[in-house]
């Protein structure tokens, strides 16, 4: 079970409390905990990543086990303390006032 | 009972502001969306309770609401603005080409007999049509496609399609207004589009009289004379009387003519509204008195109307789209200000009050007047 947490905003919009627990079949990337995230959760399609082409959002960062994943390729395995469930993988809103 | 629903939209959430016909006592409803940005939200003419909200972050992106209750509760539905074809680029700031990329929607306009077709404006300039209640989303892309396309650039807020004015008397004709292109006419429900900026004179680009390139901040119609608009340009207030094939200018004896908004009264076309702004580097009301403007003979001949409204130390504008009217016997008006005042009047603008006083920088104030 994949650990995910979202940003406030996006819990809301979501309407979810807390973190969301999701299985993702295969391989653990970002890419599919995105695409399962958006499954469970159609509404957040678009406020991640662009819909056009997965791009993600220039405010939107990754982070997890203390690193930022935000520019690792969508296709890289997570590490595996979220592939286990052990650490959650975090979606951020990024610090820009507001 | 006959009464009224004013719909806000704010830098932080949108607020839904309800009073009876006498509109007296107010009662104020949000924030909705809380934290986001609402750039419009607006009820279909033809079903009250059929609600369509624009909410957008600079995070997360796109988001548009539906309620189907008024306003009480709201679902989202589809955000997938995709541009048709390969869209090709706009002018920069600096007018250098710049790729057509989707920001937000800054306008929604739902049919006039459909609640579920709707319209969205959007920035990057273009004109997107749902069907079906907003879950699915296609350009009309003759608008962004016209061949001045390439030429067009952004206003200081960006390149924003920002009005879009349906002609009831006339289905298939539509009005609209891009920040800083101009003012465009389809004849054909979308599907073509021709700029009509005729008599229109901007400072600030090569040719001051260009068909393309005029920073058109709002145009407004009466239904009841659709080939009359009002226009509230960067500078200069215009008025057409044939469907904007040709503009002049109403300015008249306005102490300023740059501004946002531009309205009509519900019941007479010939009397209209604007807020003058001190100049397009200060954006705040003459001399700190804010001041609605009222012309009861379409326009040149002005009067200012203060009775309710601060007339000192104000220095809030008052945004494109954050004016409005409704219909009652009695026409109301109402505006709302970059401080998060919400004014009303009762009384065509002879006498103002705020309705509320401390809401997030509003964005856009809609009127619906309910049987």
């Amino acid at each position: 079970m994949i650990r995910v947490v979202l940003p406030s905003h996006l819990r809301t919009l979501a309407r979810v409390d807390g973190e969301v627990e999701l299985e993702v079949p295969g391989q653990v990337t970002q890419g599919a905990v995105l695409d399962a995230l958006e499954v469970r959760y159609p509404v957040l399609r678009g406020t991640i990543r662009h819909q056009d082409g997965g791009r993600r959002r220039a405010f939107i960062r990754f982070f997890a086990c203390e690193q930022d994943l935000s520019h690792e390729p969508p296709d890289a395995p997570l590490p595996e303390p979220v592939a286990t469930g052990a650490e959650p993988y975090l979606i951020v809103g990024a610090m820009a006032g507001g | 009972m006959t009464g009224v629903r004013v719909l806000v939209g704010t830098s932080k959430g949108a607020f839904v502001l309800a009073s009876d016909g006498r509109r007296k006592q107010w009662e104020v409803s949000g924030p909705f969306f809380g934290g986001w940005e609402i750039y419009h939200l607006k009820g279909s003419p033809a079903d009250p309770d059929r609600l369509y909200a624009s909410q957008s972050s600079g995070w997360s992106g796109q988001v548009i609401q539906r309620s189907d209750d008024g306003g009480q509760s709201w679902e989202p539905v589809g955000n997938k603005f995709s541009y048709d074809g390969t869209p090709g680029t706009h002018q920069w700031y600096d007018g250098t080409p710049h790729p057509w990329e989707f920001a937000r929607v800054w306008h929604l306009e739902p049919s006039l007999d459909d609640p579920d077709t709707v319209y969205a404006g959007a920035e990057d300039a273009a004109l997107f049509r749902s069907a079906d209640g907003g879950d699915t989303w296609h350009e009309l892309p003759g608008l962004r496609e016209h061949r001045s396309g390439p030429s067009w650039q952004p206003g200081a807020g960006g390149m924003c399609l920002h009005t879009i004015l349906l002609d009831a008397s006339a289905p298939g004709r539509m009005f609209a207004a891009i920040s800083a292109a101009g003012a465009f006419r389809s004849d054909d429900a979308g599907a073509t589009w021709r700029p009509v900026n005729r008599g229109l004179q901007s400072e600030g680009i090569p040719d001051p009289d260009a068909e393309v390139g005029h920073c058109v901040h709002r145009i407004a119609m009466h239904p009841s004379r659709p080939d009359v608009l009002f226009m509230q340009k960067h500078w200069d207030v215009m008025r057409s009387d044939d469907g904007g094939d040709s503009w002049h200018e109403i300015s008249g004896n306005l102490p300023t003519d740059f501004g946002f908004p531009i309205d009509v009264h519900a019941h007479e076309p010939d009397t209209i509204y604007v807020v003058p702004i001190t100049s397009d580097a200060e954006h705040y009301p003459p001399e700190g008195k804010l001041r609605v403007y009222r012309s009861r003979t379409g326009g040149n001949e002005w009067e200012p109307l203060t009775n309710g409204l601060p007339q000192q130390h104000c220095y809030h504008n008052v945004l494109r789209d954050a004016m409005a009217v409704d219909s009652l016997d009695s026409c109301g008006v109402y505006f709302g200000t970059t401080g998060g005042q919400v004014y009303g009047s009762a009384d065509a603008g002879d006498t103002w009050a705020p309705i509320v006083s401390d809401l997030p920088r509003v964005l856009s104030v809609e009127v619906q007047t309910l049987p």
